[in-house]
């Protein structure tokens, strides 16, 4: 079993590369995406935030796969050329960019109008108000749903194999292939998921516990 | 007592109109404010007070009507001309109406510090350290030299609002707006607040002051308004507004008030 595990380890590697590309693609897009989208459907006018709205609940109704194969058959049938990396992460990306809008809008609409008035009143801008009297405060009641989504992603990044990209999850399977032992391999692929969805955890509750002692209420 | 101010009124306001929806709450109300002025606003809850303040500061759009301050236009590029002015316009023109909120509003991440300093840094555009200078300095003002560091959930209601009051006038506002400051108090927190505003009368701020605080509005207050359904209904020196009141209305609310205040 151990045995099985080591020899299968170099295989993997390039696949535990492309797992944490994927991730790392899909958290950055959908923050930057996410962050905007959200603000502009806690700010704006109802008439732009209507789509906004209706893209993150559609995005978020869909089952994963469903999106990942529209996007990967849909696109190049529209002209549009794209690898199999590329729509899954684009799938992948639109699909937390819904989570994450949801998220920010959450956050935002959790402070008190006051304290926008009061920005008002001191003559910020918006965008200064943003910067320095709400996200500061948001960002409590954001990291902890978001940081949940953050694992989300690296699990989700699994289905980009569907589509034929080598991530850590096609390595394991062709490695099956090759040995016809499944049990070790997926036992290992399961560690090795933990193990990276763990430190993430350690991470992100030092992220928090900064932001709680220095953005005390 | 208006007389021996200077012609030109700090604000004006001329048949402000405000709908919200298909009730009125604003129904022409025309107002001046001269400088160095303290105008106590008096009515009944609903009569509009919080609003006409909200439309002053720009917070609110409204349907007609023309607020001026110092001459400029606030809210829209010109009298009923229905175009907002755009965020950065706005912006600046608040930054010389100060405001203190009756919930205080003051930012629950920022020290007392940081609170005052804010506007004057990202505003102002004031160097970190003459922007705390000046903050610890109106802070000193309101008596809170010692609380400087304190975040406002260590700080009691009247010294929050002590803090928001200094976050108001360290940006020196042509105008400060104070809507019911001392509402959200414990009675015996009320004087120290009060004690500041009488200060910067006496320093000659400009101020419009919404208060049911009617020892306050008789002998700090320049001119009292009283608000009802919108308007203004009456007006005049607080000896005689406050003590000859005109019409049944404002009798009623005169006792309702003194009835509350033991
Ligand atoms: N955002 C709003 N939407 C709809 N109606 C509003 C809104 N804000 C205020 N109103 C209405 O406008 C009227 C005037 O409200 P306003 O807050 O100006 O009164 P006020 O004189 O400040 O009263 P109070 O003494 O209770 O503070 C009230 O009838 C209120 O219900
Ligand atoms: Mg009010």
């Amino acid at each position: 079993m151990i045995d099985a595990m080591i020899y299968a380890l170099p295989f993997l590697w390039d696949g535990f590369l492309i797992t944490l590309a994927v991730s790392g693609i899909v958290v950055a897009a959908s923050l930057a995406l996410g962050l905007v989208f959200g603000v502009i459907l806690a700010f704006g006018p109802v008439w732009i935030g209507l789509p906004i709205r209706v893209f993150a609940d559609t995005v978020r109704a869909i089952p994963l796969i469903v999106l990942i194969f529209t996007v990967y058959y849909g696109l190049p049938a529209l002209q549009v050329p794209l690898s199999p990396f590329w729509a899954a992460v684009a799938a992948l990306a639109a699909f937390k960019t819904g989570h994450v809008i949801e998220i920010v809008r959450g956050a935002i609409t959790s402070i008190h109008p006051g304290q926008m008035e009061a920005a008002k009143s001191i003559g910020l801008t918006f965008l200064e108000r943003l910067v320095y009297v709400v996200f500061p405060q948001a960002v409590r009641c954001f990291l902890p749903p978001w940081i949940n989504s953050v694992t989300d992603s690296v699990k989700g990044s699994a289905l980009v194999s569907l589509v034929g990209v080598v991530d850590l999850m096609m390595a394991i399977q062709q490695v099956i292939g090759r040995t016809y032992q499944p049990m070790p391999l997926y036992i290992l692929g399961a560690m090795i998921y933990i193990a990276v969805n763990a430190a993430l955890s350690v991470a992100s509750r030092r992220l928090e516990a900064r932001f709680a002692a220095t953005v005390a209420t | 007592m208006t007389a021996g101010r200077d012609a030109a009124p700090v604000l004006s306001v001329r048949g402000l109109i405000k709908r919200f929806g298909t009730t009125t709450v604003l129904d022409g109300v025309d107002l001046d404010v001269a400088r160095g002025e303290v105008l106590v606003v008096i009515g009944a809850s609903g009569s509009g007070k919080t609003t006409l303040l909200r439309c002053v500061n720009a917070l609110v759009p409204y349907d007609a009507g023309s607020i001026t301050l110092e001459g400029t236009e606030i809210g829209y590029t010109a009298p009923n001309s229905g175009v907002r002015r755009g965020d950065r316009a706005l912006a600046r023109l608040r930054a010389d109406i100060g405001m203190v909120f009756q919930m205080f509003n003051l930012f629950p991440h920022l020290t007392a510090r940081q609170n005052v300093a804010l506007g004057l840094r990202v505003t102002r555009g004031m160097p970190r350290r003459e922007a705390e200078a000046r903050a610890e300095h109106w802070l000193a003002r309101v008596g809170l030299a010692d609380k400087m560091d304190n975040l406002p959930s260590a700080l009691s209601g009247g010294q929050q609002q002590r803090v928001g009051i200094a976050r108001a006038v360290a940006m020196e506002p042509k105008l400060l707006l104070l809507d019911e400051i001392t509402s959200a108090l414990d009675p015996e927190l009320v004087g120290e607040v009060l004690d500041v505003v009488r200060g910067l009368a006496r320093d000659g701020m400009t101020m419009l002051m919404v208060t049911h605080e009617m020892g306050f509005a008789r002998d700090a207050g320049h001119r009292v308004v009283f608000m009802d359904a919108g308007r203004i209904a009456e007006e005049g020196p607080p000896r005689e507004v406050l003590g000859h009141p005109r019409s049944e209305r404002l009798r009623r609310f005169l006792r309702r008030i003194e009835l509350r205040t033991e």
